[in-house]
């Protein structure tokens, strides 16, 4: 891969990806990669996102499942846009 | 059927008992908090040895004081240990410390404070040590093959590129190593919340499964939910998990259980500290998601090397097993690489895939075998924390 992806989803399945680089602002065009089988997309990046967190790849509704490695790993508390920030704000533990 | 990791050997010390060791030491060991002075004066006395302090070692009683012993025999049992000196405040719980390392046929000597105070016990003790050094460093690395080591894993302030990258690295070398004979542990019971069902999965067989399942909801029952006072959400995912990206127990857990990689089987399950019995393979240890108190435990089950993946940048370290650090966060390598001891930011740039990871992680485990000091170890960490389970009498 000749650009460095700036987000990393694990699974096709998956409705959240991970930010991979520092510094990631609001409106970038983000190179997107599913790492599953190192297949490309394009995103545009809602909102100034540091490294490590999370960006919607869709709209996703209050109650709706946060999908990640093809698994439930939460549920939406909060209408999230695509593009932008999903964590502790706007997704919680189904668990305690 | 051979692979290109099975002729791999490592330069090591066989101890007594057959079992492989990649470091030499020469421990001063307390029976309990009221001996770590006595322990440490001796071994400032006596080049070349260690002591390991504690915070415990009174009053305990029945699985909780099981656990404690367990904990201590095991830590002078392991095979990076070449000789021990167990110094306790009297003689009954320190002879049953002594003869239960001394059963592995290494050198053990004993002594009790009481009736002869610290100054009469630290010189006797100090005697001792001396011998041991003498003895012990004339000790020989020999040739071992690589399936002899018994390797385990535990991450620490992971975050999302922990899932991405690192522990996957550590699930590659475990898929690679496995099938040579090695022993693994993986463990950190809380931490699999989420992910049980997946978890349960990979065990060897049905009712190995369900014996982890039953030891899994025992933990959710008994500890987790017995002491909740709110939902966890500043202690599990940590206050680090979050500040990295981690949201909730469910994602951390998906990641945390990357690291028995894609194939990996467990075929038994341990109580904390306890010695494999059912041969070689990868075993669960139920265990404390803590760092130091997963570390110490695994190394009480006769762990040699560590391999602890990590995301924010945990710096934990063990008095007796190489603690090898790995991170996949370009941020952790550029802002504490002192910690680090494989780099695999490369799988996030996709520079790097996770069999090269896993590959570069091997090379690191016989190197840290050969004796490579790793970063925890040059830095001093020596974190040793005992596992306690309900207050003491």
């Amino acid at each position: 891969m000749s650009e460095i992806p700036h987000l990393l989803v694990h699974e096709h399945d998956d409705n959240v990806g991970v930010v991979v680089v520092e510094g990631l602002t609001a409106g970038t065009d983000m190179l997107c990669c599913v790492t599953h089988d190192n297949s490309t997309f394009r995103l545009t990046s809602g909102a100034d996102v540091p490294i490590g967190h999370k960006i919607a790849l869709k709209d996703l509704k209050e109650g709706d499942t946060a999908m990640k490695y093809g698994e439930d790993i939460g549920k939406i508390i909060a209408d999230i846009p695509k593009g932008g920030h999903v964590h502790t704000h706007n997704c919680k533990t189904k668990r305690w | 059927m051979a692979s290109k990791y099975s002729n791999m050997t490592v330069k090591a010390f066989r101890r007594e008992n057959g079992r492989v060791g990649v470091r030499n030491h020469v421990v001063i060991l307390p029976v309990d908090d009221i001996s770590n002075a006595a322990c440490e004066a001796v071994a400032n006395n006596v080049k070349g040895t260690m002591a390991i302090p504690h915070a415990y070692g009174r009053l305990q009683f029945g699985e909780d004081l099981e656990l404690h012993f367990r904990t201590m025999i095991g830590t002078g049992a392991n095979p990076n240990v070449a000789a021990v000196v167990v110094i306790g405040i009297e003689p009954g719980w320190t002879k049953r410390i002594a003869d239960g390392i001394r059963a592995t046929g290494k050198p053990v000597a004993e002594f009790s404070i009481e009736q002869n105070g610290d100054f009469e016990t630290i010189r006797a003790a100090s005697w001792a040590a001396k011998e041991f050094v003498h003895m012990t460093s004339e000790y020989q690395r020999e040739e071992c093959s690589i399936s002899e080591l018994w390797v385990s894993t535990k991450c620490g302030e992971s975050d999302t590129t922990t899932g991405l990258g690192s522990c996957p690295t550590v699930g590659n070398m475990y898929d690679k190593l496995l099938p040579e004979g090695i022993t693994g542990f993986f463990g950190e019971t809380s931490e699999i919340t989420g992910a049980e069902h997946i978890c349960q999965k990979r065990a060897i067989n049905e009712e190995v499964g369900e014996r982890w399942y039953k030891m899994w909801k025992a933990y959710q029952d008994d500890v987790i939910f017995a002491h909740q006072t709110d939902d966890l959400s500043d202690s599990q995912p940590t206050k680090g998990n979050i500040e990295g990206g981690l949201t909730t127990i469910e994602e951390k857990a998906l990641g945390n259980l990357e690291k028995i990689g894609r194939t990996s089987e467990y075929i038994d399950i341990l109580e904390p500290a306890e010695a494999p019995q059912s041969g070689n393979g990868l075993y669960f240890m139920d265990s404390s998601s803590a760092a130091a108190e997963c570390v110490t435990l695994m190394a009480a089950g006769g762990a040699v090397i560590h391999t602890f993946p990590t995301g924010q940048g945990n710096v934990v370290g063990n008095p007796i097993v190489p603690v090898i650090k790995i991170t996949a966060n370009p941020r952790t390598v550029r802002t504490m690489s002192e910690h680090v001891d494989v780099d695999v930011s490369g799988i996030l740039r996709r520079e790097m895939t996770i069999d090269e990871a896993g590959d570069e992680l091997i090379d690191m485990i016989c190197r840290t075998a050969n004796g490579r000091n790793t970063a925890a170890e040059a830095l001093g960490h020596r974190e040793f924390s005992m596992t306690k389970l309900y207050r003491s009498a």
